[in-house]
């Protein structure tokens, strides 16, 4: 029996060092497994978490044209979450306990979204910085090595890039308007520059799932890696916009053809991890109402839906 | 939390006229109406379908991959079932 087991993890391995796709009904060991349930629902949690900070600006958005896009970015959203759950529930996690566990705290999310949104220039900061962290993250996502969260990440990136653009858009044209619109754009800039690097997770040297997940192919780069590449990529966008990026370390490094960049407040990640940011009670809070206060609409079509299926029986006998 | 979760739904979307319904996920609803609902509102904000099918995810039999090589076998050693096994001579055209 043991030997079988054996023959099996090693089957395993070999299909995914040769980036063979691994199905919802194929072995797999109990670790992937769990490991990718724990990642794919905090992936999913975090796509309905964040439609929370945006949300929070639909109506007050300056134009009806920019209500409109921030709505539609918003339901978009909240369909990669569905589209992460779903991937997630292939692995045989149900859903109401996936959102229990949110609920309770015992599942995490991504700790960007426990920072509030003070002005409309946020709004445009998340979208050009937080989706466009978070479009480094999900790239490599897309070639992950269980086929239905490859799947669900192929659909995400195709509608994130139009999320990273909007942003942008946003700050352009506060950038390029009165110094009050300026001065917005560079504060808003400010708070969410260090929580945007801290997206990345941990320092490699202090994630202990790294390396578990990079031989199994669920991941591809470490945490470090692509912050570097972020850091890389946004800089010249920044000084495009004529904005200051907030690290008085920052400098161009030509031996590594990168950006050397200061020390992240490690201790202040921790502590928005463990809960205590400026908004992680908040955002529970009204995931739990949202979700009590929509008890009865569930439980009101699920007794019309068994009402009618009934009566179709009663019309066939 | 509610006492019991709307069922699963498989989702299967023709991307345009003339292609085949390909599976793109699944969801949850009370009924294949609002299943169809759903699926729009997910699998098709950017007009990826004009077709929607949803069949309940506990109605869908399955083979399974652990007996993949013995099921799929008989398949695996007619290679005259290939135009390829075939000598054709050079001279000969359009075959």
């Amino acid at each position: 029996m043991e030997e079988v087991e054996v023959n099996l993890e090693a089957q395993f391995e070999e299909k995914v060092a040769k980036d063979i796709r691994i199905e919802p009904k194929d072995w797999m060991p109990d670790a992937y497994r769990k490991t990718l349930i724990r990642q794919i629902s905090q992936h999913a949690h975090s796509e309905i978490v964040g439609m929370l900070p945006e949300g929070n600006w639909i109506t007050r958005a300056p134009s009806l044209k920019r209500k409109a896009i921030l709505l539609a970015k918003v339901q978009d959203e909240a369909g990669h979450g569905l589209y992460l759950y779903s991937a997630a529930e292939t692995l045989g996690a149900s859903r109401d306990q996936m959102i229990a566990d949110l609920h309770s705290g015992k599942a995490k999310y991504s700790s960007i979204f426990n920072y509030p949104t003070l002005s409309w220039a946020d709004i445009g900061a998340i979208g050009w910085l937080v989706d466009g962290a978070a479009i480094m993250n999900q790239v490599p996502l897309c070639r992950t090595s269980y086929g239905p969260y490859a799947r669900a990440m192929v659909r995400v990136c195709k509608e994130e890039s139009f999320h990273q653009r909007q942003g942008f858009e946003i700050m352009m044209t506060l950038c390029n308007g009165a110094p009050e619109q300026k001065k917005m754009a560079q504060e808003a800039f400010n708070r969410w520059w260090w929580p945007t690097l801290m997206m990345f997770g941990p320092k490699d040297e202090e994630s202990p799932n790294t390396e578990q997940s990079m031989r199994w192919r669920i991941k591809r780069f470490t945490n470090d890696e692509l912050r570097q590449r972020f850091v890389d990529m946004m800089v010249p966008q920044a000084e495009f916009l004529g904005l200051t990026v907030p690290d008085k370390d920052l400098t161009w490094n030509e031996a590594k053809n990168g950006y050397d960049y200061g020390q992240i407040d490690w201790d202040e990640f921790w502590s928005v991890v463990k809960g205590n940011g400026p908004c992680n009670k908040q955002r529970i809070q009204t995931r739990v109402k949202a979700d009590q206060e929509g008890a009865w609409v569930r439980e009101a079509a699920l007794a019309h839906a068994e009402k009618r299926a009934q009566r179709e029986q009663q019309k066939v006998a | 939390m509610n006492t019991k979760e709307w069922p699963l739904w498989e989702v299967f979307i023709r991307s345009k006229q003339g292609l085949d319904h390909k599976h793109v996920g699944s969801l949850h609803a009370a009924d294949a109406e609002m299943a169809v609902q759903n699926a729009r509102d997910v699998y098709t904000r950017r007009m990826e379908g004009i077709s929607i099918w949803v069949v309940e995810s506990k109605h869908i039999h399955a083979s399974n991959p652990d007996d993949a090589t013995a099921f799929y076998e008989p398949a695996n050693d007619k290679v005259y079932r290939h135009p390829t096994f075939y000598e054709v001579p050079a001279e000969i055209k359009n075959m």
